[in-house]
């Protein structure tokens, strides 16, 4: 009796703080599917009297060249940060050399340095490098900057991976290379699925990178465009908030996908020779 | 032809401990050799540095002549079994021992004979089209084992192969390890702290303990002279007795006696001469279980002279045998019976030692003294 109160207790409590948590959903959704006219300050909270999917069309008008741009990003620089991590996870977890501890330990500093502090010398390098301004900037920005993040989840995803098995590859005759791509990397999938899902979210949602590297409004990713449709005068909410909606499609796709394989990789990763 | 050679072999790890102390031993052509050891002594080591896996701090490995310290594994023309048994799971058995062929580009028909052929010799033909995981573990076994076969290679490795099967498996397995060495020739090098599996498969047994070798010998000799307390006290179950004693003598005869001063033995005429200069010296006696008798059923050539009265503690009757845990003067010992003792825990028992047996160790070196 005593439990089935407590019970009741614990879901009230859930219950409220799903309300809340759910609200701004509640909003997106409504808002983006109202016409224009029925937005105000007065009815925001109102279902749409008579849904439209004016936002939506609006928004996928103005934002699909920055929501192709958004993919030319994230499906090089998701592919390319999870491959290098990848080798990087190999060779910490394989390898043995000296001082490669310490080594994976600077290369780990690098989650930790803050994206501000390095724009001034990035942005110089980019422009020397005559990437500034372009995709492939911004490509390779992410990648260098998620390469401590995927080196770190290939590692660990490796370390499970008996030596035994690269071992007895070794004296089947497959040297470093060999090992890796025979041996290795077709065992991986579990690993690539959780970098790719984490490296994908986080590329696709950045902001930072995306509005210094690149100016040019027909280069830059769909979050950068997402900030500009507000103009200047009046906001169209309905148009705002299904462009959000858009954006947040693709990333929610790949979770939803790739979800319980993420969360199998994160739990266990573990590879059973 | 294949010939394993390690010279003064020495593993150190950071300069300090050593794992490996100078080890130095012969594996002859189509021989099978087995490190056999207490985990840590150094034996694994002593493979992997035959295999290339670990680097060889000092002294020399030949494989056929040829010094190896800076060859590649794969180079080396060996072939390893793991303990667990490192089968690349995403591939078929079929691929997993064709793996090696195919990186060493054979055409495709040899590797297919090849496969087939290790595959009948060790009866996983219809296994071949299935990943390892979906194996049992004696399986799986075979599947390792076959990878190594399939390359041919001068010598096989196996490092402690049995360990991860039970107990029945392990005993199949042993035999079929042993028929295998004999139908292919190989030259084996077989690293396992099991002395049932050194002593039934061995041609020659290497017996290590922290990172030395203790003795080199066919299972016979370590078995029957073992070079010290150690050996002797590990090989052989239930271990042999040990007894602090002394060297006395009476009457033209010597005997041991127990320190403590419990009971007296009389050393064989044949054996004293051996011991003259240890009179009045401390010494430990050993003698193995098997060697003590229940007087009822000793039988008559036994020297039934050396009888000791002991009390029994404790009994364990295994059908063939019974193991009589004893207390003799102040000395613990162990007897391996016949299984008809009338021996009772709690009464005494009259034991006889069969005194042509026994070892005799210096206390202080614990190497044996004849």
């Amino acid at each position: 009796m005593r439990g089935k109160t407590r019970n009741v207790g614990i879901y009230v409590i859930l219950l409220i703080f799903a309300f809340f948590f759910l609200l701004p959903v509640y909003m997106l959704l409504a808002t983006s599917f109202k016409p224009l006219v029925e937005i105000g300050m007065g009815t925001m909270w109102l279902l749409p009297k008579q849904p439209s999917l004016e936002g939506f069309t609006d928004s996928i008008q103005r934002l699909s060249p920055n929501l192709w741009n958004s993919f030319l990003l994230v499906i090089p620089a998701t592919i390319f940060s999870c491959l290098l991590g990848s080798i990087n996870g190999y060779i910490f977890s394989k390898i043995r050399f000296p001082g490669i501890n310490l080594l994976f330990l600077f290369v780990l500093f690098g989650m930790f340095i803050p994206y501000q502090s390095i724009l001034f010398p990035l942005i110089q390098f980019l422009q020397k490098t005559q990437l500034y301004g372009t995709i492939w900037g911004l490509i390779i920005t992410h990648v260098i900057y998620g390469l401590p993040i995927t080196s770190l989840i290939f590692r660990n995803y490796y370390m499970e991976v008996p030596d035994e098995m690269l071992e007895a590859a070794g004296i089947d005759g497959a040297g470093l290379f060999k090992s890796y791509f025979l041996i290795l990397f077709p065992l991986s999938i579990p690993g690539f699925v959780v970098a790719v899902i984490w490296q994908f979210t986080n590329i696709w949602n950045e902001f930072l990178f995306a509005v210094t590297i690149t100016s040019d409004p027909k280069k830059q990713p769909i979050t950068v465009a997402l900030v500009n449709l507000a103009g200047s005068q009046m906001i169209q909410w309905n148009l705002q908030m299904a462009g959000a909606i858009v954006a947040a499609i693709p990333t929610l796709l790949v979770y939803i996908f790739l979800g319980k394989y993420f969360i199998r990789g994160l739990m266990s990763g573990s590879v059973k020779g | 032809m294949a010939q394993v050679i390690l010279e003064n072999v020495t593993k150190s790890y950071d300069g300090k401990e050593k794992a490996v102390n100078d080890a130095n031993f012969v594996v002859e052509n189509e021989e099978f050799v087995v490190l056999l050891g207490p985990s840590g002594c150094g034996k694994t080591t002593t493979l992997r540095m035959v295999a290339g896996l670990e680097e060889i701090t000092s002294g020399t490995v030949k494989i056929d002549g040829r010094v190896v310290n800076d060859v590649e594994p794969k180079d080396r023309d060996i072939a390893m079994v793991f303990q667990n048994y490192a089968l690349y799971p995403h591939m078929t058995v079929f691929d997993n021992m064709a793996f090696g062929l195919k990186l060493r580009k054979f055409p495709k028909a040899e590797i297919q004979s090849r496969v087939q052929e290790a595959a009948r010799i060790l009866s996983i033909e219809p296994l071949l089209d299935r990943k390892p995981k979906q194996l049992s573990g004696g399986q799986r076994q075979r599947v390792a084992v076959g990878r190594a076969i399939v390359r041919n290679p001068k010598v096989f490795l196996f490092d402690e192969p049995l360990s991860n099967l039970d107990a029945k498996l392990r005993v199949q397995m042993r035999s079929e390890l042993k028929k295998l060495h004999h139908n292919l020739n190989a030259t084996i090098i077989y690293v396992t702290h099991d002395q049932i599996e050194a002593m039934t498969m061995a041609d020659k047994i290497v017996i290590m303990r922290s990172g030395l070798i203790q003795q080199i010998g066919d299972p016979h000799q370590i078995y029957n002279e073992p070079a010290n307390v150690f050996v002797a006290g590990f090989i052989g179950t239930p271990p042999m007795n040990f007894v602090n004693g002394i060297i006395v003598q009476r009457e033209n005869a010597l005997y041991v006696r127990e320190k403590a001063g419990g009971f007296a033995l009389r050393i064989p005429k044949e054996i004293a001469p051996k011991v003259e200069e240890w009179i009045e010296k401390d010494v430990i006696f050993g003698i193995r279980p098997e060697d003590l008798y229940d007087k009822l059923f000793a039988v008559g050539e036994k020297d039934v002279g050396n009888i000791v009265v002991a009390d029994v503690d404790v009994t364990e009757p295994l059908g063939n045998q019974t193991i009589l845990h004893l207390k003799a003067g102040e000395t613990f010992i162990v007897a391996s019976v016949n299984p008809q003792t009338k021996a009772k825990e709690g009464e005494k028992i009259d034991v006889v030692i069969d005194m042509n047996k026994m070892h005799l160790f210096d206390p202080n070196t614990e190497k044996a003294i004849f």
